[in-house]
């Protein structure tokens, strides 16, 4: 590992635990101590099992895509969860939220989105000669038409009703159900068992799919496989807190501008930490300095957005 | 590179014998056929150069040969062993292939790139003896003063130098290159072949090209593989192929042969 | 596809487009019309009609357009990131000027529409690697983002859902003296004709414009004002109705073939024809009830572009 790499691994980490440390205390007077500590605790770890988890998909998404200013969000898992939850109110009303527990809500909204995801992958890898980028075009227009059913029906949902939409809309770190927490382990570290094999290919499968090959990597299979994991971990973050579209793209960028290598075990670890940063960082600015006149996702969009905007026009080396 | 040779398991095929062979061979793209039912053999530890017109299907045919496309019908053999017989990570130690195009987009220098011929070998995790391999390479593409170069800031033939210098590291016996003579000045497309000749005069590496310049395929292959629209239009030795007669059939134009220094070189500027 | 087909086509789907509604006016009574349907006639279905046929039209137009400049078969006002820059123009326009009259809001929306689709031209330009495919997935993610800012400014106004509401394309609150904008498609449309064969040089780049004589620039910036322009209109008054500038010309150009001045007029009646029946069929199939023109050429719209997509190998690479 180089200097510089391990002066920037040790900034992100005293940064993140700095972050961390504020967020967790700042103004918790005792009564609050029983309460507030392990609700703040529990986005805590909401916010390091998420930003890992859409870093790592992201990183691993740009490797195999070839691509530096693409992000796994948009092959339209983001539109399918919204339309999965206006479709419950729109059905069920505000009693939907009765009828469908947390977790069966939380269990379904992933098996369908990774459904969606297989689908897709299926329909395009019929043939041989696969294209990444036309795998996500038809993302994307599947993204566009589920969002003109959601559209439709949120347009027709009563404006109480349609609140309970909007706060699926953005995603938070507050309120996060334990339960759901748990789950999302689970479910993340057996599909970081499923790809852990496979890891020791991405560095070489930067270099395109020819040299890949070329240098015996069973190429449609080893993609094959990211793909899956990338959408499990999309579909898990999704449904815990909500959609987040610009993160990953944020993070991994910010990670790569300021880690002078190709190798992914650094490019993983700093990526995520960059997320914790940008997470953590963000929650606290929003809660504190703009006492919540707008949700944390809507920020990070934003800053996410501007700087995706500056890299194309900055010509990226993609 | 010597030295490996000695470790490699000794390969049961004798120099000369047909060793990577195609057979009733065809690929179509959307309903064109690219490549129609084309057989093949190249010998073990000879040069062979593919020839022909553009459009042939010369880079499909060696494409399917080493992999990196599927066949529709017929059978690639390497080694009498049909090719997707073989575990990907084997043929990599077996089998190398470089393309045209090479565009990477992760910044790498040169001695970086190299080093990723020994993937096959042993993953990320290089030992004293790939780091052996790699310097050779380099040293043998003459790419020493600018190993640790990033690969933008080469020229375009410098570039081509680096990734051939990768497909050294590889070690591989069959050696697969698509007109690896592209974006190369005249004196880096003559280094490059003597090199090539060097490889299979004194490691009995098996080599094939795609070459456009009929007079490299003339004065340094062993035997010359011609296509045409998707078809087989001839193989054979090279002086089997490099006369009038062949040539006007493949190229449709009548191309002169003359003898300089012992070559026979093709004039067909005028 | 023939011009001698798609006119009869247009003029009979109009006569049905006129005659189905919630309230009964048959074409056999036309002779002893009451008053009242009369007016039903005339301020709403006439006005309704004219609508779907200038927006099929222009919005078809448009989409050539931008496919003629780009080179590129899939990108469209759509793909392009428009109509989402329109739709922020719009949010702003209402925020900034309270009670902003439907000009200003064209005016916002236009600026908007045409600084985006700018953007857009610059950002290609950079681009080095000019995929087909590529090409529209960065016009795509540039447009999430400009939905990332019209949702954060929507959610300051608490706006959400009603911004949701009129986006929704819908013709059905369409009346006489609440479209008339949309008739500023109809010059840009000529000028359209007019340029057809330049869009199509301009298409091929600066260096080969040049060469043949043209102003590359003035042209591209005609080519990219029309679109902006008639996009704004477009979802001012209807709503923004997605794909249609996209699959329309594909279409044409899959039957008839590329040269501009040959499909132009096969895309602008097609994008008509293909409205109406969109149009038609929403008010028929949840009747008394209406499904809007935006789901429903949505749902459509992606279904033929899935489709063009699939079959993209044979055709557009």
């Amino acid at each position: 590992m180089q200097r510089k790499t391990k002066w920037i691994f040790t900034i992100l980490i005293i940064l993140s635990i700095s972050l961390i440390a504020t967020f967790l205390f700042i103004g918790l007077t005792p009564t609050g101590w029983d309460y507030a500590l392990p609700r703040r605790g529990r986005s805590v770890a909401a916010i390091i099992i998420v930003g890992s988890a859409i870093a790592f998909s992201t990183l691993i998404f740009q490797t195999i895509t070839n691509n530096r200013i693409l992000t796994p969000s948009i092959i339209g898992l983001d539109s399918l969860y919204m339309l999965i939850q206006t479709a419950l109110v729109f059905f069920f009303g505000t009693l939907g939220l009765v009828f469908f527990s947390p977790e069966a809500n939380f269990l379904m909204s992933i098996v369908f989105m990774v459904l969606f995801a297989l689908l897709l992958y299926a329909l395009l890898f019929r043939g041989e000669q696969q294209n990444i980028y036309f795998l996500l075009l038809v993302g994307i227009v599947f993204g566009t038409l589920f969002g003109s059913l959601s559209t439709f029906m949120q347009v027709l949902i009563d404006p109480n009703e349609f609140q309970s939409i909007q706060n699926r809309m953005f995603a938070s770190f507050s309120n996060i159900n334990v339960d759901l927490l748990w789950l999302s382990i689970i479910i993340l570290l057996l599909t970081l068992l499923y790809v852990f094999p496979y890891l020791k290919y991405l560095d070489t499968l930067a270099l395109g799919r020819d040299h890949a090959v070329n240098l015996g990597i069973p190429y449609d299979k080893v993609i094959r496989r990211f793909l899956v994991v990338i959408a499990i971990m999309v579909s898990v973050s999704t449904a815990l807190v909500g959609p987040i579209m610009f993160l990953g793209l944020l993070v991994v960028n910010v990670a790569r501008e300021m880690l002078p290598t190709f190798r992914h075990s650094t490019l993983a670890i700093g990526s995520i930490l960059v997320s914790i940063v940008a997470l953590v960082g963000g929650t606290l600015l929003v809660e504190r300095v703009f006492a919540f006149s707008a949700p944390l996702s809507v920020f990070i969009n934003f800053i996410g957005g501007a700087y995706f905007i500056y890299l194309l026009l900055r010509g990226t080396k993609n | 590179m010597a030295l490996n040779m000695l470790e490699r398991q000794k390969s049961e095929l004798e120099t000369g014998d047909i060793a990577l062979e195609v057979k009733n061979v065809s690929k179509s793209f959307d309903g064109k056929k690219v490549v129609k039912d084309v057989s093949v053999g190249v010998r073990k530890g000879s040069i062979t150069s593919f020839i022909g017109p553009n459009g042939a299907g010369k880079s499909t045919l060696i494409s399917m040969m080493s992999r990196l496309m599927g066949h529709d019908s017929g059978e690639v053999l390497i080694e009498g062993k049909p090719i997707k017989s073989y575990k990907s990570d084997e043929l990599a130690k077996k089998v190398s292939i470089l393309k045209q195009a090479n565009n990477i987009n992760i910044r790498l220098t040169v001695r970086e790139l190299v080093s990723f011929g020994r993937f096959p070998h042993s993953r990320n995790r290089l030992s004293k003896a790939d780091w052996g391999f790699v310097e050779n390479a380099i040293d043998y593409m003459e790419l020493r003063d600018m190993q640790d170069k990033y690969l933008d800031q080469l020229s375009g033939g410098q570039k081509q130098r680096a990734f051939i210098a990768m497909v050294l590291a590889q070690d591989t016996d069959y050696i697969i290159l698509d007109e690896p003579l592209n974006n190369l000045d005249m004196k880096h497309s003559v280094s490059i072949m003597k090199t090539l000749r060097k490889l299979c005069d004194d490691l009995g590496k098996t080599i094939l090209i795609v070459v456009h310049d009929i007079n490299f395929a003339s004065c340094y292959s062993d035997d010359i593989i011609a296509m045409k629209d998707g078809e087989l239009a001839a193989q054979g030795h090279c002086h089997e192929i490099i006369n009038p007669t062949t040539l006007k059939k493949i190229y449709d134009m009548d191309i002169g042969i003359e003898e300089v220094n012992c070559n026979k070189i093709c004039v067909y500027f005028t | 596809m023939k011009i001698k087909y798609l006119v009869p086509a247009l003029i009979l789907l109009s006569i049905i487009s006129l005659f189905v509604g919630v309230q009964d006016l048959s074409i056999w009574n036309i002779h002893n019309f009451t008053e009242e349907q009369w007016e039903t006639l005339l301020i709403s279905r006439l006005p309704r009609l004219l609508a779907i046929i200038i927006v099929g039209v222009s919005l078809s137009v448009a989409g050539l357009i931008m496919q003629q400049l780009t080179q590129n078969k899939f990108v469209s006002p759509t793909t392009a990131g428009t109509l989402d820059w329109a739709r922020l123009g719009i949010l702003v326009a209402i925020i900034v000027f309270a009670g902003a009259s439907t000009m200003e809001r064209l005016f916002v929306a236009f600026l908007f529409a045409l600084g985006g689709t700018f953007l857009f031209m610059r950002i290609l330009e950079r681009i080095r690697y000019k995929n087909v495919i590529f090409v529209p997935l960065v016009g795509l993610m540039l447009g999430s983002v400009v939905n990332a800012v019209t949702t954060f400014f929507a959610y300051q106004y608490d706006l959400i859902q009603s911004l949701n509401s009129w986006m929704q394309g819908s013709f059905s609150l369409v009346l006489r003296g609440n479209f008339e904008i949309l008739y500023i498609g109809i010059p840009l449309v000529i000028i359209a004709f007019i340029f057809a064969n330049r869009f199509t040089v301009a298409g091929m780049g600066r260096d080969f414009s040049q060469s043949l004589g043209l102003n590359y620039k003035q042209i591209m910036n005609i080519g990219l004002l029309i679109v902006a322009v008639i996009t704004a209109a477009v979802v001012v008054t209807i709503g923004s109705i997605p794909f249609l500038g996209l699959i329309i010309p594909n279409i044409v150009s899959i039957m008839r073939g590329d040269n501009l001045r040959n499909s132009l007029p096969h895309t602008a009646l097609f994008g008509a024809i293909f409205l109406l029946i969109c149009d038609i069929l929403g008010r028929v199939l949840i009747y008394p009830y209406e499904i809007p023109i935006g789901l429903m050429v949505g749902v459509i719209g992606s279904a033929l572009f899935l489709f063009l997509l699939l079959r993209r190998k044979s055709y557009a690479t």
